[in-house]
């Protein structure tokens, strides 16, 4: 549960940015704790409202599978999915080192 | 033909047209579709300099796209639709595979996307000029256009305030005569806001009534394309076009597009007798301007002179909308969001690194602020430990605001309320305050969480700042016709009583 005093501390929001792979600056971090603090003040009012027994809704309109006949049909070529690469050699995407020294 | 026919149409003449208009003379030959879109091309290069709607301009294409048009007329062959060399701006949001699409953003700088949007295929096939990539807040996320990585967007009514957003790009377009026609994207009143503060007509289609394939995803169960014009019938001509099951959507709905020309028709005749229509008690009163009060009031005295029966309804927790929406919303955005991830598409910084580096840079780089704290908000909601408290109990919220509009629309035909609490508001005064400027969707967002249609029709100006203001119409899943038949209504009998609504002339 969110904390009593519905703060989100500035370490916090380093720890999300860090999970969401955004390299925020200092300056961010002590604009958006002030900001998300505020946000998350006001959308926590969602709590007021009585609805243990209530169904979620993820979706506006109910889904369900839908399936496509199973055929052969032209989809982009090698070409075309590499065009906006940053990077691209011997028609793969180049991409920085994942692994890191120790793996 | 009538005398007037015979005169030389001037370009300041074409581009004040109707979509209709300019379409049924061009059919008749007339008016070249390559007439009609050079006549918008140059009034982009006289104005929008200073109105900043258009973020690319496809000059060429258009060109060429309106010649295959006027192939057609000359050689007596049936249009490719109602709309066949109508100009229209394109949102950026929508892929278009020979122009690039930004969606607002320095992380799509210069990108070109490999297929075209089916909402861009449609408007190919039937025919429609798209003369370019119009301004939005960065990945549809904001209220004023001020959220774009390309500079604001101005309102033609007042160069010093903003259109409203997301699509603001569109919006300003019509009311600065640069397209007749545009198409804009509702997550929780991207298209009726703008619509609402530049005088302009937005309609927000049913969930799933217009396909979402090709339109860059900010909340997937929120997101819904549309069209947007200066008149009710040339909204439903172009939704007409665009609407429909396409397989490429898995959340498309296999129905037919409801027959929304024919209801726009209909309305216009001025007769609502047997409607019912509610008035939502909890969207109006406190924090509404009092122009935008005073306009929605007359509105309601003017549907029921049409013959329509005035109900209050009320929906209790519309009240928790905003909340439950800035937790649904940003959950959502912060999972879309993870696909720019440098590696296959779009922008890359700090070459050299290890992946994950190179995506944080990257990601720092390529978004702005409005974004990042979005991503941030909805990695926290989506957070084990708050996940029940915030989204979840959002989830149940949403649940409860689908009734609410069930029991309504058991008591009315159409809900109504006005679009937006206020007129368009100075560039600046609410960026650095997201709360603020989150509170200008209040009275759109319970339609896109319920998923039902919605519509902004020009209701008037406000008394004390002369800015347009809209009143929004609310209709069931896939009851558009009785919603353009009240929009077209209304607007018949306003334009008869005060006029268009014309935005002062944009400076040079």
């Amino acid at each position: 549960m969110p904390s009593e005093s519905g703060a989100i501390s500035r370490d916090e929001v380093a720890h999300l940015a860090r999970l969401a792979r955004l390299a925020v600056t200092d300056t961010e971090l002590d604009t958006f704790a002030g900001q998300l603090d505020v946000i998350l003040g006001s959308v926590a009012r969602v709590g007021e409202v009585a609805a243990d027994d209530i169904p979620p809704t993820s979706h506006a309109v109910p889904l369900e599978n839908v399936f496509r006949p199973d055929e052969l049909r032209p989809g982009l070529s090698q070409e075309q999915a590499l065009s906006g690469a940053p990077a691209a050699e011997e028609g793969r995407f180049r991409v920085p080192r994942i692994l890191g020294e120790e793996a | 033909m009538s005398e007037r026919a015979s005169e030389p149409t001037t370009q300041r003449e074409l581009i004040r047209l109707t979509a209709a208009e300019l379409a049924g003379r061009i059919q008749s030959g007339e008016v070249s579709a390559v007439e009609a879109a050079q006549a918008h091309l140059d009034r982009i290069a006289e104005v929008d300099g200073a109105v900043h709607a258009f973020l690319h301009v496809g000059t060429e294409a258009a060109l060429a796209s309106a010649a295959l048009v006027d192939e057609q007329v000359k050689a007596g062959s049936a249009p490719s639709s109602p709309l066949a060399g109508v100009p229209l701006a394109l949102k950026d949001v929508f892929t278009t595979i020979d122009m690039p699409t930004t969606c607002g953003s320095k992380i799509l700088e210069g990108w070109r996307p490999p297929y075209d949007a089916t909402v861009t295929a449609r408007l190919r096939a039937a025919g429609i000029t798209i003369l370019g990539k119009t301004n939005m807040d960065e990945f549809a996320m904001g209220s004023s256009t001020e959220h774009s990585a390309y500079g604001p967007t101005h309102n033609p009514w007042d160069l010093s305030r903003i259109p409203g957003g997301s699509g603001g790009g569109s919006a300003a377009a019509l009311a600065a005569f640069e397209a007749p026609l545009a198409i804009g994207t509702d997550t929780g009143g991207s298209i009726r806001q703008p619509a609402a503060v530049t005088g302009t007509v937005g309609v927000k289609p049913t969930y799933g009534g217009v396909s979402r394939y090709g339109l860059v995803a900010c909340a997937s169960s929120l997101d819904q394309g549309g069209p947007c014009a200066r008149t009710v019938l040339d909204a439903a001509l172009l939704h007409e076009v665009i609407g429909g099951y396409d397989p490429l959507d898995s959340t498309s709905i296999d129905a037919p597009v409801p027959s929304v020309v024919e209801a726009a028709k209909l309305g216009a005749q001025g007769d609502l007798s047997g409607l019912r229509v509610g008035v939502v008690r909890e969207l109006g009163g406190e924090g509404y301007q009092p122009g935008v009060r005073a306009s929605f009031d007359a509105a309601l005295q003017r549907l029921e002179k049409l013959g329509a029966e005035i109900v209050e309804v009320s929906c209790p927790h519309f009240e928790y909308g905003m909340a439950a929406y800035y937790l649904i919303l940003p959950s959502e955005v912060s999972s879309n969001l993870a696909r720019f991830d440098a590696m296959r598409y779009g922008l890359r910084v700090s070459e050299g690194a290890s992946a994950e580096e190179v995506m944080a840079a990257t990601r720092e780089a390529g978004f702005g602020p409005e974004v990042k704290r979005r991503i941030i908000l909805g990695t926290y909601a989506l957070s084990s430990g708050y996940y029940d408290a915030y989204y979840g109990q959002a989830q149940k919220v949403r649940t409860l605001i689908s009734r609410d509009f069930a029991a309504a629309f058991a008591k009315a035909d159409v809900l109504v309320s006005p679009t937006a609490p206020t007129t368009a508001f100075p560039i600046g005064d609410k960026v650095d305050d997201p709360l603020a400027m989150y509170l200008n969707d209040l009275a759109t967002i319970p339609t896109n969480l319920a998923g039902v249609a919605g519509m902004s029709v020009p209701s008037g100006l406000a008394e004390e700042d002369g800015l347009p203001v809209g009143l929004q119409i609310m209709a069931p899943a896939l009851g558009e016709a009785v919603m353009y038949r009240v929009g077209a209504a209304f607007e018949a009998s306003r334009l008869a009583d005060e006029g268009a609504l014309i935005a002062p002339e944009v400076a040079k």
